[in-house]
């Protein structure tokens, strides 16, 4: 039976032309790209055409690229950097709503002396920028805020915030793994410092990230090794993860420069058939700025756990804020942070979509959607 | 993804005995919409024999919660009030075949649900306000309820504590409240046996308190923060130790170090200094 596949946040399929760019390293072409011979040497100007596709994707320069293991590994590392270049400062600004890579590593740094700040969103999930500009002290080494929400899908005012954190001469990292593929980034237009990518969020392989460092920013290497990465970031290349990487932002460029309507549309389509077809169904963050592919809707009185295993049975792949499917026992720290009602938080589904979906995929989502949580409801001793 | 056993998916996708009961003689509700999962119970019993006749209950909540109370009404129907209050969470577990140790808190949900609506149906207080006093604020879960579930599951972590009744898995503030009440319940005994010696160790023996106390006491509160710590060697009094992971080079490792050293001094001997390699 066909696969479903609207949990795309979570991770995408590997596009056929990555897969088939990735082989050949595999097999044929398997040397160390440090290597003096040929052989290797070959490799390493692949690598570099992949780090050129990379910078591209967000008009950068390629020199400003290095390749990493994955986004969080990119987060921790862009973060780090900035504290471990200038020692003397000792506070960080980041928000409540950002992926554990940065939050749970700045609760981190935040136990051994330094000073965090968690910046609060409103009950659509947007940033409030005077607390940004309140919270920016002499002492605040970097700020780091995400692009846009992995659970919302709302966007933050990129723009906005380089003009606050910049004109005070700090350092600002974004994690723009939710973003880069989905809609523009242009670091020259909106000069962030550091921005975080992951190869898998936009059909690549798993295990393979990049950061973006600004020429001429202080910053120290996280992984400490050999000289790869101009000495930024130490181990081996993943190489077939990193051509393939390469291609995926090729193909992701392409594929925003012919525009997401067609992927607004079947977004746009399924929330507004769930909303008319399921009732008490509300969507979950601010729709003017949202991430084309993003649908946070919760259904109230029933709990998202059983709303996904139901789905699964349909091999329907979606993903939920509650508190049964989040390894802990408190539900969506980001549903949390905008207020939304426990009642809502714990039917919470995030469906996210791709360039592969289809209107069948949609249209099967809702046919079974209005029976999955009618049947539910009956079982729920809140519904009356 | 949960490892669900076949029994708990039927019964997930196939619920028996959902819904309410018209005229019930006992309605029994745990649980609340904040903390994720609720269960409404209710009873139809034959008052001359004080059978249950008839059970049904609506469940909010996730599979193993929505299973949990299909097996809660079949294993008491049909029972005396008193033999259906011998229904004890493992029992409900093993009728779906087993619950992964995280979801074993919904079976404690149905045990607490029955017992809700018996005492409804005796006009007793129910049990949930019985007293005690409040440990975990996130799930409103008293000590007298901690100290039950406990010793009927044999519990010996906060973890484990946490898998059965959800306490301490919110903002974690009571966790170490958690520790102290399995202690005073388990380590009354064990506490007294290993208690400090007042009696001369010798070295070998020493060595391997400090050993123990690194691996039981300091390595799993460091490995929360993804650091680690390894025994290097032990000179007389002067213990040494290697950090690793995120503690190399952490700016707090001083203070890490003088924890060590105070939890050596607490459960080994007074006179220990700790160096780091």
């Amino acid at each position: 039976m066909k696969i479903v596949y609207l949990d795309n946040n979570a991770t995408t399929r590997v596009a056929d032309e990555v897969r088939e760019a990735m082989l050949p390293f595999f097999s044929d072409l398997y040397g160390n790209p440090s290597s003096m011979h040929t052989f290797g040497g070959q490799v390493h100007r692949k690598i570099e055409v992949a780090r050129a596709q990379v910078a591209a994707l967000i008009n950068a320069d390629p020199e400003e690229i290095i390749f990493t293991s994955c986004g969080t590994e990119s987060d921790n590392s862009a973060i780090m950097g900035c504290l471990n270049s200038m020692p003397e400062k000792r506070h960080v600004i980041t928000t409540r709503v950002e992926h554990p890579a940065v939050l749970n590593f700045c609760k981190t740094i935040g136990k051994r002396g330094y000073r965090v700040t968690l910046l609060p969103v409103d009950k659509l999930g947007r940033l409030d920028l005077d607390e940004l500009d309140k919270a920016v002290t002499d002492d605040t080494a970097v700020v780091s805020i995400m692009y846009a929400n992995n659970e919302s899908g709302v966007i933050f005012p990129m723009g906005d915030i380089v003009n606050i954190v910049k004109s005070r001469g700090v350092l600002l990292h974004t994690d723009a793994v939710q973003v880069a593929g989905k809609i523009p980034v242009d670091v020259k237009k909106q000069p962030v410092d550091l921005v975080s990518l992951s190869g898998h969020k936009m059909h690549a392989a798993k295990g393979v990230g990049a950061l973006y460092i600004k020429r001429g920013t202080r910053f120290s290497p996280y992984i400490i090794g050999g000289h790869q990465e101009s000495g930024r970031r130490g181990g081996t290349e993943n190489v077939a993860s990193i051509i393939g990487f390469g291609k995926s932002a090729e193909l992701a460029g392409n594929h925003l420069s012919a525009g997401n309507s067609k992927l607004i549309e079947l977004r746009d389509k399924l929330e507004f058939g769930l909303s008319e077809t399921c009732p008490e169904a509300r969507t979950n963050g601010d729709t003017e700025n949202r991430l084309p592919n993003t649908l946070n809707i919760s259904f109230e009185y029933v709990e998202g756990e059983a709303i996904l295993l139901r789905l699964n049975e349909f091999n329907i792949c979606a993903s939920s804020g509650s508190a049964c499917t989040s390894g802990s026992l408190e539900p969506s720290h980001v549903l949390r942070a905008m207020g939304v009602p426990y009642t809502a938080i714990h039917g919470s589904i995030r469906f996210s979509l791709s360039r592969y979906t289809t209107d069948d995929d949609i249209n099967k989502v809702l046919d079974v959607m209005p029976g999955i949580i009618k049947e539910l409801r009956e079982l729920s001793p809140f519904v009356k | 993804m949960w490892d669900y056993t076949d029994k708990v998916k039927e019964l997930f996708l196939h619920p028996k005995n959902a819904g309410d009961l018209e005229n019930p003689d006992a309605v029994g509700e745990v649980g609340s919409i904040v903390c994720g999962d609720a269960l409404k119970l209710s009873l139809q019993v034959d008052k001359e024999s004080g059978k249950i006749t008839d059970a049904r209950f609506k469940t909010f909540g996730c599979a193993s919660a929505i299973a949990s109370s299909t097996a809660l009404t079949e294993l008491i129907k049909g029972k005396t009030l008193d033999e259906a209050l011998k229904v004890t969470n493992n029992e409900i577990a093993e009728y779906l075949g087993g619950l992964p140790r995280e979801k074993m808190h919904c079976s404690v949900m149905g045990q607490e649900a029955l017992e809700a609506a018996v005492a409804h149906y005796r006009g007793e207080k129910p049990p949930e306000v019985e007293e005690g006093t409040i440990v975990c604020q996130c799930y409103g879960i008293t000590d007298t309820k901690l100290k039950r579930v406990i010793k009927e599951n044999d519990l010996h972590t906060v973890d484990d504590v946490t898998n059965f009744t959800k306490a301490g898995g919110g903002c974690g503030s009571c966790i170490p409240d958690i520790e102290k009440i399995l202690k005073d319940l388990w380590d009354g005994k064990v506490a007294a046996e290993s208690a400090k010696p007042g009696r001369k160790l010798t070295n070998i023996q020493k060595i391997a308190m400090i050993q123990e106390v690194i691996e039981t006491e300091v390595r799993p509160l460091l490995e929360k923060d993804g650091g680690d710590v390894e025994l290097v060697d032990v000179d007389r009094s002067k213990v040494i130790v290697s950090l690793r992971g995120s503690c190399t080079g952490c700016l707090m490792a001083d203070v890490t170090l003088k924890n060590i050293e105070k939890k050596l001094k607490e459960h080994v001997s007074e006179d220990i200094i700790v160096e780091i390699e």
